[in-house]
């Protein structure tokens, strides 16, 4: 169960969404002063899936940001300068100015992979990450980023197979913006709540609303703690908007004028100063001890960015390969006998309990929505789903019903050795899980 | 000293790195219970267990991107192409991903891709490839391809224990049909490093893998003909050991490259220019090369003897040589 957010926890959520809005308004116009050499891309508007998700992990666990989650660096313990000088191509840069962007990472200290630009192949490497976590004994979780567009490739599909398959503890946060640069999310993908991909991997799917911040954290901290405990990879699907084009150089004209207007009326900052002052948790004065303190730390940090080196152009020729710069060597949380001979020792046989008949009455597929709405302790002030204008939003339900996420129909594996951590013979987690099933049986019969 | 295959070789090194080092881990196709598609793997599951040799889904690309983030945990895994042909599934994952990561952001890949490569087999054109060019191509990879039991495992052995991402492509003509004695337990060979595998002062028969033996084969019958040749296997691709080949041809001053992988853009064009670049007044002939066609690998035997360099190509292109 989720432990409902400390009044610090609401405000430092509120710190990293408006830090991570107001970093960006900073690159616009270095961007128009011609500062920042390459592309800059916008994550106005959905700084609620950055921010929350991100914050729902722990300082062990690891993450793996795409373009738009600047929000999710913060909270991970990047600086504002970080970006500045990433995006400046500066010598101070995380990549001494090798790559721009979010590009960059940390393997050390923050645990935070860095992306490229081709989607989706994050997806098997933080599966990668969060199976060695597992093997050493490091109980963390992974978390990685995808969007709707991303969704399409089959990288996602290979990652987010193979998690499934070995039970990695992984959350894919599926941002769902509307748009994969020009194209509507109804061109990519053939089904309304993407979520819904999670039933074909045997895996939990959720769909949480992305512009309410404190939503998507509980989600993600569900998600989170379905991991830790063993119980595989969560598809969570965060529905949110690109307010902006794809990239500064994109005016975004494909975009129907009345979508933007929908989707604005639901900006996630505003909706959360609302939510923190309907239920008392900040003041005015509050709200501008921190919005002070957001503007002088991105005063230095700018000003540091903007005096900065460019990097001598002799770097380009260092670091394509490993000459003992780098030490390697794994964190081991276990004992090193579980995982030698002859502990680890096994037949090396398949025993297959399932032979793979067509059952006498398959089971009906189902692809309800599974849309999440985890618990609230504070009720929402604004009004989620209102009234959409635009058509594309014309199903959006006013106010969609709590429902149980559906659990997909998994096939038996045929398993060697439990791996480490809570697999199905630890009894705690049988009984949860029948627990688990009894729950959906009465919700079932209510139905 | 027993005498054992290049397969048992490479079976060997994996299981010694597994037992010397438990980060050593091994993932990919069919690898566990069945042992591999060519059994190099036969045996790890049973002793490692399944944390430790992961039967995958069918899933190149999620094999390689599994590997790369293994190892940002300071892991050292090991997976398997079952055939190399299936490396172009992840060649984005292969060439963005894991070869461009200790450049751009510092993070390095110490993992190793390897699988069963080449011809002569009558895999027909999707099990038989040679695509180490598309990756000696490739900053931040080494690329590494023995011609023996002997170096195949030392070589296996510091793949594994570098700190980059080595493609170690293995010769499947080769797996079986060589037998050498190799010393029992630890040794390695270094990554980087040509060997002179023949002696001769009239040419230079530069070459790996499977040619290695068809160079070697027609040095033997050159040398009944009064011309003896230098024969220098490469071993590793990526990084090129140039100055083993220079010192040679300063000596000979007649170079052959031999390859089996496609003419255009195959490795002895890179020579070719590094000995113009660096020892063009030594050489008293043109470089000359005999190599696979600029086709796919046909499947019917005649076809894929016609593809294929034999000592015959070779042995007459080294008497055109040593005729300047």
């Amino acid at each position: 169960m989720n432990q409902p957010l400390t009044r610090e926890q609401h405000l430092d959520l509120y710190y990293y969404m408006q830090l991570n809005r107001h970093v960006e308004e900073r690159m616009v116009r270095l961007f128009r002063q011609n500062k920042i050499v390459g592309g800059l891309y916008s994550s106005l508007g959905q700084e609620a899936v950055s921010v929350g998700s991100a914050y729902a992990l722990e300082s062990r666990d690891w993450l793996a940001p795409m373009i738009r989650n600047i929000g999710a660096l913060l909270v991970k313990g990047f600086k504002p300068r970080d970006i500045f000088t990433q995006h400046m191509a500066k010598y101070t840069s995380p990549t001494q100015g090798k790559d721009g962007t979010s590009h960059f990472g940390d393997l050390k200290t923050r645990h935070v992979v860095s992306p490229i630009s081709m989607l989706g192949d994050l997806i098997p490497v933080m599966a990668g990450v969060a199976m060695a976590g597992r093997y050493l004994g490091q109980k963390i979780v992974a978390m990685t980023w995808i969007g709707d567009g991303g969704s399409s490739t089959g990288a996602f599909h290979e990652g987010m197979n193979l998690a499934a398959s070995q039970k990695a503890p992984l959350v894919v946060v599926l941002e769902n913006n509307q748009w994969a640069y020009s194209t509507p999310v109804a061109k990519q993908v053939p089904l309304r709540d993407l979520a819904n991909r999670a039933l074909a991997y045997g895996i939990r799917g959720m769909t949480v609303d992305g512009n309410d911040v404190v939503a998507v954290y509980n989600a993600a901290r569900e998600a989170v703690n379905e991991c830790r405990s063993g119980r595989g990879p969560v598809l969570l699907e965060v529905k949110t908007m690109r307010m902006k084009g794809h990239a500064q150089h994109d005016p975004a004209e494909y975009v129907p004028e009345e979508m933007f207007d929908y989707w604005k009326a639901r900006d996630p900052l505003a909706l959360y100063e609302k939510y923190l002052t309907v239920n008392n948790l900040w003041d005015a004065k509050k709200k501008s001890e921190i919005d002070a303190r957001i503007e002088s730390e991105l005063d230095a940090d700018q000003k540091f960015a903007e005096e900065s080196p460019l990097p001598p152009p002799e770097i380009a020729e260092q670091g394509v390969y490993c000459e003992g710069c780098h030490t390697i060597k794994a964190e081991w949380r276990r004992p090193l006998a579980e995982v030698t001979p002859p502990a680890s020792s096994v037949e090396a046989v398949w025993k297959v309990s399932d032979f793979g008949a067509i059952a006498a009455t398959p089971p009906p597929v189902k692809l309800s929505p599974v849309i999440s709405h985890p618990a609230k302790p504070h009720a929402h002030p604004g009004k989620p789903f209102a009234k959409p204008a635009a058509k594309h939003a014309e199903k959006a339900p006013a106010k969609p019903p709590a429902q149980p996420s559906v659990e997909p129909d998994v096939a038996e594996a045929p398993v060697l050795r439990v791996p480490f951590g809570r697999g199905p013979k630890d009894k705690a987690f049988r009984q949860e899980q029948q627990a688990a099933q009894d729950q959906r049986n009465k919700h079932r019969r209510r139905r | 000293m027993p005498e054992v295959t290049m397969l048992e070789a490479v079976r060997q090194a994996l299981f010694e790195e597994m037992e010397r080092d438990p980060a050593v881990v091994t993932l990919g196709e069919d690898i566990g219970v069945y042992g591999g598609a060519f059994k190099a793997t036969e045996g790890l599951l049973a002793k490692f267990g399944p944390e430790r040799v992961i039967d995958t889904p069918v899933s190149e690309t999620a094999i390689v991107g599994a590997a790369c983030g293994m190892s940002y945990l300071g892991l050292r895994p090991i997976a398997e192409m079952q055939f190399i042909d299936f490396i172009a599934c992840c060649f984005n994952q292969v060439t963005n991903f894991v070869a461009k990561s200790h450049y751009l952001w510092g993070a390095p890949v110490p993992m190793v891709l390897r699988g069963p490569s080449g011809g002569g087999v009558h895999g027909g054109p999707f099990h038989s490839a040679n695509p180490e060019m598309y990756f000696v191509h490739t900053p931040g990879l080494k690329v590494v391809y023995p011609s023996t039991a002997y170096d195949a495992k030392g070589l296996l052995k510091s793949a594994v224990r570098d700190n980059n991402p080595v493609l170690f492509f293995e010769h499947k003509f080769l797996y079986r049909r060589i037998k050498e004695e190799i010393p029992e337990g630890d040794y390695t060979v270094p990554l980087g490093k040509a060997v002179l595998r023949r002696e001769g002062s009239d040419l230079t028969i530069v070459s790996y893998a499977a040619m290695a033996h068809t160079s070697l084969a027609a040095a033997a019958k050159l040398a009944q003909e009064g011309i003896e040749a230098d024969v220098i296997d490469l071993r590793t691709l990526l990084p090129l050991d140039r100055e083993t080949i220079l010192a040679s041809v300063k000596r000979t001053n007649r170079l052959l490259v031999v390859h089996e992988d496609t003419r255009t853009a195959g490795i002895a064009g890179e020579i070719a220019a590094s000995v113009c670049e660096s020892a063009f007044s030594d050489l008293d002939a043109p470089i000359m090369r005999v190599t696979g066609l600029d086709t796919p690998v046909p499947y019917s035997p005649p076809l894929e003897e016609y593809f294929l360099p034999n000592v015959e190509k070779v042995a007459a292109a080294a008497r055109e040589l040593a005729k300047y």
